[in-house]
């Protein structure tokens, strides 16, 4: 297991994403030995999980079942436990189509935070790529180092623990992409300039959940002699499948003109498949910035 | 490391290249003297080879490039006399004081973009009168319509995707390039993978997956019909051996490989010859009641004839041999992607079709192994919830989502800062999911229902952002 290629069982040591229902995933750290609890019941690890296929159903001690699932940064991004606020999986996907990121890509990111898209990165850029990932909260920085070993994705990731506004990256001239999710964006903008390579065609990004930060990036973009500056903003609307009914109303029988009396039908309402909005939906994750550097 | 590593940021001859302008792209290849048409200016892209990708040309006489010169510094009006309002401007189509006819004039003497604004500002009654922000809007308009300049870059999925989108969206079934994005993501598309792809986007949708798998792992293209639609991906600009992980498999024989009955081993090679033969025979025939002219036959000697007839047998069996070495290639391609199929462990489905999507779906899960991602994109709402419907009677997958997402461009100005005016419209929907190992004993009735109940109180007080 590594969450940048896939494997078929399961072993000891992996992290591994149980499934319990719809909107319920949690992480496991497996181990010979130990015990997961949930509320269908105990997972004992040696018995139920080591030597199982991904993909298996597994039956808990109070009888109810859940899936065993392999880690990916999509499943990663809803179990991970949050020391920050993070990114959804719809931004991320806008995120790494529009910095054109692939196998080999050199990125540089700068917050880390919890790691969410750190992970979808290194998915995308494995085997040959490297990200460079700056967060100034040292236990956050170390935390997300422990994670990167433990998903067997440290060779692809070199986490800083600096203030990218004040320190920048840590590299120069070899980035091809370039993320922002601080708070002031705009004092890194010269700083993500100098990381990214010297040719024409990197990318840069810059995520700001207020429309007064992306006033001040976009400024200091078109400052730099950034070209090709969009501002966007991508949401994600869920279609919930139900089948609905939907009664009839009676009129009385039908009386046509010659007398006869028709009886009103005999169904009392309709069945639909359709689908439903859900009650709330997220309306507004935060503004996406992107930009192409030019040639300095 | 100066400009020696530059090379591959370099254009060469024979490329394959996106031009841009403004928002306007289209991917063409550079091919010596050939006269490229874009945005109803044409032009050749001879003079771009050795250059830079992501340079921007200026269009002079004769369609000839030449790079541009650094950035024009300072709008042309920096005049800085502006009005305050418009309750004064009458908008009565007088105020341009030159004609179609004298623009064209200043066009033929060789006037740049730039110098043709100018113009037009000196020729505006109004334009003083304008607010700083109408002035602003007023130069960009006209630089829209009169700098005749080309970016051009190098292609990509982001770059491809929006071009499709905004010239042929009828060719990718409507596929929004976020919605694009989306299905790479969710489909966890990464180098190593094997991913089997069901496409009728041109190809587009191939060649995103290629890109993110950057020639490592390998794609299968189950395709419908008589071959593979892959003009997209040709405008990809892939190197040589990205192809070799892409693989090809007729749908025609997708029952045959599940069953089992699939033959993909060399066949009689006498009884394809005999049928080779039979084709040869009737096209020779034509040719020779054409040299059958009795007169000059007899000028022939003997011996020219039979060295005809050497000539001619020998030619038939070129053809015959070639005929045999091209059918041995496709069986090998066929038994190759069959031998990738049998094993029903492919990492990952993509389908994105104009085909209804419900069969596609229900036929090439079977291919995929547990616990690995699929996504199904469709034009229509109704067809996906169908897929859904029949997935849940099914069972063997988890966390179907039925989705599509809203996307709005921002205009950020100072003081100027809203959403653009026009926005699109729909991008078309996805059906996500992961498969599981399939239930050997399915119960009656599933132990949870995924539907969410009707009345939920919990809902109400969610905070997080994002429902998964």
């Amino acid at each position: 297991m590594s969450f940048v290629e896939y494997s078929d069982c399961i072993q000891d040591g992996d992290v591994a994403i149980v499934y319990l229902s719809h909107n319920s995933v949690m992480p496991v750290k497996v181990q010979q030995g130990a015990q997961t609890q949930t509320r269908y019941g105990v997972i004992r690890h040696s018995t139920d999980l080591i030597g199982q296929p991904y993909g298996s159903k597994v039956t808990c001690s109070k009888g109810g079942w859940v899936y065993v699932l392999h880690p990916t940064p999509e499943l990663w991004t809803v179990a991970l436990p949050h020391r920050t606020q993070i990114l959804y999986t719809t931004d991320i996907a806008t995120i790494t189509m529009m910095l054109e990121l692939k196998p080999g890509s050199i990125v540089c990111e700068s917050g880390t935070g919890s790691g969410s898209l750190s992970h979808a990165i290194l998915r995308t850029i494995a085997p040959t790529g490297h990200l460079h990932t700056v967060e100034f909260h040292q236990q956050r920085a170390e935390k997300v180092q422990e994670e990167f070993a433990e998903h067997r994705v440290d060779h692809l990731v070199t986490v800083r623990n600096q203030d990218v506004c004040k320190d920048g990256f840590g590299v120069t001239g070899v980035a091809d992409a370039i993320f922002l999710d601080i708070p002031s964006p705009w004092e890194a903008v010269g700083h993500a300039k100098a990381a990214m390579k010297r040719q024409a065609g990197g990318r840069l990004c810059s995520f700001s959940p207020c429309i007064e930060q992306v006033q001040r990036t976009c400024q200091a973009l078109v400052d730099q002699g950034f070209e090709e500056i969009n501002t966007l903003e991508v949401l994600l609307r869920i279609h919930d499948v139900r089948t609905v009914s939907l009664p009839l109303p009676d009129f009385g029988p039908d009386c046509r003109s010659d007398g006869v009396e028709e009886t009103s039908p005999n169904y009392a309402a309709v069945s639909l498949k359709t689908t439903t909005p859900p009650r709330e939906i997220p309306g507004h994750t935060g503004y996406l910035t992107f930009a192409t550097k030019p040639r300095t | 490391m100066a400009d020696n590593g530059d090379e591959e940021y370099r254009i060469q001859q024979g490329d394959y290249v996106v031009l841009k302008r403004g928002d306007i792209f289209k991917a063409v290849q550079i091919v010596p003297k050939k006269k490229i048409i874009f945005e109803k200016q044409w032009f050749f892209l001879d003079n771009a080879v050795g250059n830079l990708y992501s340079t921007t040309f200026e269009i002079s006489s004769g369609g000839i490039l030449q790079p541009q010169k650094l950035k024009e510094t300072g709008n042309p009006s920096d005049l800085k006399e502006a009005g305050t309002d418009n309750r004064n401007i009458v908008d009565d189509g007088k105020s341009q004081k030159l004609t179609r006819d004298d623009i064209e004039t200043l066009k033929e003497q060789g006037l740049k973009g730039q110098e043709i604004i100018q113009q037009l500002i000196e020729n505006s009654s109004t334009f003083r009168d304008k607010t700083e922000y109408a002035q602003d809007k007023y130069i960009k308009k006209k630089k829209k319509k009169y700098e005749n300049t080309v970016t051009i870059l190098k292609p990509s999925c982001r770059i491809l995707a929006m071009m499709y989108h905004g010239r042929e969206p009828g060719k990718i079934c409507h596929l929004r390039y976020d919605t694009l994005a989306q299905m790479l993501t969710l489909a966890n598309i990464h180098a190593h993978s094997k991913v089997l792809v069901f496409e009728t986007c041109a190809g587009l949708v191939l060649g995103s997956i290629m890109e993110r798998m950057g020639g490592y792992g390998s794609v299968i293209q189950m395709y419908p019909g008589g071959g593979p639609v892959r003009a997209g991906v040709e405008s990809f600009g892939f190197p040589a051996h990205f192809h070799d992980t892409l693989h090809e498999f007729p749908i025609c024989h997708v029952n045959a490989l599940l069953a089992g009955e699939l033959d993909t081993t060399a066949k009689d090679p006498t009884a394809e010859e005999k049928l080779n033969l039979a084709a040869d025979e009737e096209q020779i025939q034509p040719e020779a009641e054409q040299q059958g002219s009795p007169e000059e036959q007899n000028m022939e000697t003997n011996a020219a004839q039979d060295q005809e007839k050497i000539e001619k047998e020998k030619r038939r069996e070129a053809k015959a041999q070639e005929r045999k070495v091209k059918l041995e290639e496709k069986r090998k391609k066929l038994a190759a992607a069959a031998a990738l199929l049998e094993g029903r462990n492919a990492d990952g489905l993509v389908i994105a079709s104009r085909f209804h999507p419900c069969p596609v779906l229900m036929t090439l899960l079977k291919f995929l192994a547990p616990s690995r991602p699929f996504v199904v994109y469709s034009q229509y709402k109704e067809t996906l919830i169908e897929c859904y419907t029949k997935l849940k009677e099914q069972g063997g997958t988890v966390n179907l989502r039925l989705s599509d997402t809203w996307l709005r461009h921002y205009q950020v100005l100072p003081n100027r800062t809203h959403p653009v005016l026009l926005m699109s419209g729909g991008g078309g929907y996805l059906l996500s999911g992961t498969t599981v190992a399939m239930d050997q004993s399915k119960p009656a009735a599933s132990q949870r229902s995924e539907e969410p109940a009707p009345k939920r109180q919990k809902d109400y007080h969610r905070p997080d952002r994002e429902h998964c």
